[in-house]
């Protein structure tokens, strides 16, 4: 009896240490980037860190080949399936190749995002883009009309003129013009991505329009060329170079007034963002088109007929803060 | 003898006993080596003992290794293919545009191993019809095939592969045991054999040890080194049928840097990398260290960085512990 006593303590206090033990348990979410000891995505680790202090119940595994390869992902990903952790979130070196890898992490009851660089439809629950075509749009003219209270001449510098990406911006752009009184975009001239020829069409732009105001770059290679060109032609005050360019490369024409203020997507808010999503959907929410995603401090996604959401405006940097992120990316 | 230790590649001609009894050493060392980490794996995390993680974990070497196998031929005979990798990616781009015609399996197959062998007869033919030197020509050619599959890819990639063409690269033929793995453990054998029991296998040593005296020998060396660089190529081909069935697609980048990742393979197996020494069951065990380190590490999050680290500290300490236990005895010899 007395034994049988003894037996039935020690099998609840089991029990109870196991139950315990279930519950203490972490939400493991893998936050899978491209390649190791990349500035931008230590600093998305950084916002996922954030994400699951937040959270209180997570561990983020911050994880990645060698160099960018899909080979090197799939071995990483082979062993976050064997570790059984609850969720991946990653930024995929290759569209295709990644699908069967993760398609068979889905199988095993993983949830699967992709964000940054996506991933084909049938390999992820959903895609987390850093922002949409009509927020890149929106946000590169009203960064110009923001320093152009009276209004005036602004003219944009492209990438090639087949670049995709940066066309489907400026048609963007042009459809909420109306909304900027007093900006008038004058031209749009083609600086093909390469340094020297962006200069030279900056220049140009210079001699051409003499009331020129601001110049629109949503282009990293172009945005610096024309504030170079800005600089050298003695223009700084005159005219303000913005658009969509990187900290490290910008803040130099930041510090010396060529540029006012530019703006590109934040990795630290990126990396959060994936990793509240990623929580969400352990915790049961769907992603199916038209869901909303949570996304803490950063609000809601809502997913499109792909199952991809936008994150958010793209972040704007100016002196205040464009010190602090030239030494992440 | 006292300049015997200054060039290691004649130890095996001159001190036969001796030379078979360092090869011994040499591989019981590596399965010592593969048993630690087996343990060390074992004990450092809970995932790592569980049957079907181990199979996905073959994974990582299996593609590598059957090349590897042909490899260490080529590298015996003192000759180097440093364009495998490149053939996978001019395969796998062949077969990807095939796919875009509307070619089934069988012929997918046929075209993988087909390119393999076109490639390894372009080796064979440049470094045996005309002499010249094999790192040479496969330095060469690495950049010629892997540079035609870009122009036919660019930024683009080939996917819609079949169904049934998924088999090769993530299908099972019985249990845990993936088509890769069995394959793998089948052309173990079929090397081991090609090399440790046939003529064909002790020509390629004699060639290894000393090219002149194996023509005089009567041994056909021109032959016998083709037939080789196709056997590459043909690996290389078999691989990327594999790999290709894996990732489900093809982009001109894939298998980037394997050329290198294959001779660490041979080279932490044994093999001399001057030629005329090293065994099949060296490669085998290297290819089961190489899969469970990267697995390994991969179980505990550690950076793929201290991976390599850890690979080139093995590979260094493979090839250096030997010959420094082999000075040792002369020295106590004396």
């Amino acid at each position: 009896m007395k034994i049988l006593k003894s037996l039935m303590v020690t099998a609840a206090v089991a029990v109870a240490l196991m139950a315990n033990a279930a519950h203490a348990e972490n939400k493991k979410i893998a936050l899978v980037v491209k390649a190791l000891g990349i500035g931008f995505f230590e600093a998305a680790n950084k916002g996922a860190q954030e994400a699951a202090k937040e959270l209180g119940d997570v561990e983020v595994i911050y994880t990645g080949p060698t160099s960018t390869t899909a080979e090197g992902q799939i071995e990483v990903i082979n062993s976050l399936i064997a570790q059984k952790v609850d969720a991946i979130a990653v930024s995929a070196n290759d569209t295709d190749a990644l699908v069967p890898a993760l398609k068979k992490a889905m199988d095993r009851g993983i949830k699967v995002i992709s964000w940054d660089s996506g991933v084909a439809k049938e390999g992820r629950l959903m895609h987390l883009n850093p922002s949409s075509s009509p927020l890149i749009g929106n946000m590169i003219i009203k960064l110009a009309a923001d320093n152009l209270p009276e209004g005036g001449d602004v003219a944009v510098l492209s990438a090639s003129a087949t670049a995709t990406n940066q066309n489907t911006w400026i048609a963007e752009m042009k459809k909420v013009q109306g909304n900027y009184k007093g900006i008038n975009v004058v031209t749009t001239v083609y600086g093909d991505d390469l340094a020297d020829k962006s200069y030279r069409e900056t220049q140009g732009l210079i001699q051409s329009y003499p009331n020129l105001k601001a110049i629109i770059a949503p282009t990293s290679v172009g945005i610096v060329a024309a504030a170079q060109a800005v600089t050298d032609a003695g223009k700084i005050g005159q005219i303000n170079v913005t658009g969509l360019g990187l900290p490290s490369e910008m803040a130099g024409h930041v510090k010396s007034g060529a540029s006012k203020s530019f703006a590109i997507w934040n990795p630290i808010d990126l990396g959060y963002s994936a990793t509240m999503i990623a929580y969400d959907l352990i915790g049961g929410a769907e992603a199916k088109p038209g869901a909303e995603l949570k996304m803490g401090r950063m609000g809601t996604v809502k997913l499109d007929d792909n199952n991809e959401g936008a994150m958010a405006d793209p972040f704007v940097y100016d002196a205040s803060n464009v010190e602090e992120f030239a030494k992440i990316f | 003898m006292t300049d015997a230790h200054l060039s290691p590649r004649n130890i095996p001609d001159r001190l036969q006993g001796r030379g078979a009894r360092i090869l011994k050493s040499w591989e019981s060392l590596l399965l010592v080596v593969a048993i630690a980490i087996f343990l060390g794996n074992s004990l450092a995390s809970p995932y790592f003992l569980d049957p079907w993680n181990l199979s996905d974990a073959t994974f990582n070497f299996t593609e590598k290794a059957m090349i590897a196998f042909a490899m260490a031929l080529v590298i015996i005979s003192g000759e180097i293919d440093l364009s495998v990798a490149s053939i996978i990616a001019l395969a796998s781009t062949a077969m990807g545009y095939a796919v875009q015609l509307g070619v089934d399996t069988p012929a997918l197959v046929a075209i993988g191993l087909g390119v393999g062998l076109v490639c390894g007869t372009v080796n064979g033919l440049l470094i045996t019809g005309l002499g010249l030197p094999s790192i040479v020509v496969t330095i060469g050619t690495m950049s010629l095939f892997r540079g035609l599959s870009f122009i036919v890819l660019g930024d683009q990639a080939f996917t819609g592969y079949p169904e049934s063409f998924a088999w090769f690269g993530q299908g099972y033929v019985w249990w845990v045991f993936s088509f890769e793995f069995t394959l793998f453990v089948l052309l173990a054998i079929i090397y081991g054999v090609l090399l440790h029991k046939t003529n064909f296998g002790r020509a390629v040593y004699a060639i290894g040890n000393n090219q002149t005296a194996a023509l005089f020998s009567g041994v056909r060396v021109a032959r016998v080194k083709f037939i080789l660089f196709l056997l590459t190529g043909l690996m290389a081909g078999l691989a990327s049928i594999c790999l290709t069935s894996r990732l489900g697609s093809t982009r001109p980048s894939i298998a980037l840097g394997w050329e290198l990742e294959v001779v660490t393979m041979v080279v932490l197996g044994g093999v001399n990398i001057l030629g005329g020494s090293g065994t099949i069951p060296g490669v085998v065990l290297a290819a089961l260290i190489m899969g469970m380190v990267t697995f390994g590490f991969g179980l505990l999050n550690v950076p793929g960085i201290v991976m390599s680290i850890f690979i080139g500290l093995l590979l260094i300490s493979v090839i250096a512990l030997p010959i420094l236990w082999q000075r040792a005895r002369r020295r106590l010899a004396h």
